[in-house]
């Protein structure tokens, strides 16, 4: 299968301590890798190098055939897409939140529309378009989070624990939708999760670390 | 207390008729004090932004040094502008003593560190988080600063308001960089002073109704604008 990302020699220093070293790492196109470990085992650090929004003290990370570097990390970031634990919506309407990031691409207003219902529908929000992000249950909430990101169509989905924040049940709801969507979108995947039930359900592959390197 | 009565049917009457003199000092006024917020504006707001959203050596100190700013006193910036628009001074050959030009710097001297700050406290109260979810979502960094302060509109409307309201009421600073000459550098907040000073209370009582007319007026718009739902 082709390779979509490629982390070689990759460390992470931070107050002189060692919080990531990762000898190498790949992605497969259509992989869903979990990450998983205890706190402060650099899990959401090598999701954050990956995004390109924390650079790293030392190593190379490749993105679809190419290095990222501060000069392209712009282009590399606009295909990719990060969900976090709390879904950080703006205070404007759930419709403008599915629309942010595609807006910050400057696509054509159509194509901007038929993405953002498309998305709205498929995770069950549509008739929530008009209601303020701040009227929104945490389910919902994470409901929009998850569809912003996957309105972009990125070649890389990145969940940081999306799930964490949620009450068990709403949590098993949001799984088993995800699980579809990403087996319907053959998008490739890296989920942070404490929860192995969580990989077991989403992922193809697990990575464990400690202390920031690979446990196995 | 009879006096005082008598000085406001006196302004209402004034204001009434449209005193040509009176008409003049409002626009001037607003003249100078709504140029000064705006200039204030264009330096504060990224001023304010960098102090809140940047990492660097000595942004702790700026941000304090902006917030000392705060409580500038007026007449101390205009002893400073003063000493450096004087004839003999620095910038004495610009020859912009005693005009509303001078007035305007001095007053966003005044400005600046206010709306610097209340930007930079803006922006700080918002999840450190959310900038990280923006670039997540591939924005530019202009487009996440744009993003901020768009979520952040309700307090910096407030900043700018807070801006133009400690302008348009400074008397110490207007005094001294401008003289308050007649049909020149007089504005309202200099001329309540004179009026007063020559027991002339219908015109300063005039005056001051116009003062608090136009700082209403002006802060209603920015209320409207504050309160209206975002176009994002």
């Amino acid at each position: 299968m082709k390779r979509l990302v490629d982390v070689r020699g990759l460390e992470v220093v931070r107050a002189g301590r060692t919080v990531l070293s990762l000898p190498r790492l790949t992605i497969a196109q259509g992989e869903v890798l979990a990450l998983m470990g205890p706190n402060g085992a650099g899990k959401s650090t090598l999701l954050l190098a990956i995004a390109g929004l924390l650079p790293p003290t030392r190593g190379e990370i490749w993105f679809a055939g190419e290095r990222l570097t501060r000069r392209n990390a712009l282009a590399l970031r606009r295909r990719m897409a990060l969900v976090l634990q709390e879904p950080q919506l703006l205070s404007t309407t759930v419709w403008n939140n599915v629309a942010l990031g595609l807006r910050f691409r400057r696509l054509p207003r159509p194509e901007i529309r038929q993405r953002t219902e498309t998305w709205l529908e498929r995770l069950g929000i549509a008739h929530l378009a008009q209601r303020r992000a701040g009227q929104l249950s945490g389910g919902e909430a994470q409901r929009v989070s998850l569809a912003r990101a996957f309105a972009l169509e990125p070649d890389l989905l990145l969940l940081d624990e999306p799930f964490s924040a949620l009450d068990t049940e709403t949590r098993a709801d949001l799984i088993a939708d995800l699980r579809h969507l990403l087996a319907a979108s053959g998008a490739t995947a890296l989920l942070v999760t404490h929860y192995e039930e969580e990989a077991r359900q989403l992922a193809t592959r697990t990575l464990r670390l400690v202390d920031g390197k690979p446990a196995d | 207390m009879a006096f005082v009565w008598r000085g406001l049917l006196q302004a209402i009457e004034l204001l009434w008729q449209g005193d040509a003199e009176v008409l003049g000092i409002t626009l001037l006024s607003l003249k100078v004090s709504g140029l000064a917020t705006s200039l204030s504006l264009l330096i504060g707001l990224p001023l304010g932004t960098l102090l809140a959203l940047g990492r660097f050596r000595g942004r702790s100190f700026l941000l304090s040094l902006a917030n000392t700013g705060m409580a500038l006193p007026p007449v101390v910036v205009g002893l400073g502008v003063s000493i450096l628009l004087w004839r003999s001074g620095p910038l004495g050959s610009l020859r912009l003593i005693y005009t509303p030009a001078a007035i305007v710097i001095a007053q966003v001297i005044i400005a600046v560190p206010v709306v610097t700050s209340l930007t930079a406290a803006a922006l700080q109260q918002l999840d450190p988080r959310l900038r990280l979810q923006l670039l997540g979502l591939g924005a530019s960094q202009i487009q996440v600063v744009f993003t901020l302060w768009l979520e952040a509109r309700l307090p910096l409307l407030a900043a700018l308001m807070a801006g133009f309201g400690s302008v348009i009421s400074e008397v110490g600073a207007s005094m001294m960089v401008g003289g308050n000459i007649r049909g020149q550098t007089r504005v309202l907040t200099t001329a309540i002073v004179l009026e007063t000073g020559k027991g002339q209370f219908d015109r300063a009582i005039a005056l001051s109704i116009l003062l608090l007319t136009l700082t209403f007026l002006v802060n209603l718009g920015l209320t409207l604008i504050q309160q209206r739902r975002p176009p994002l």
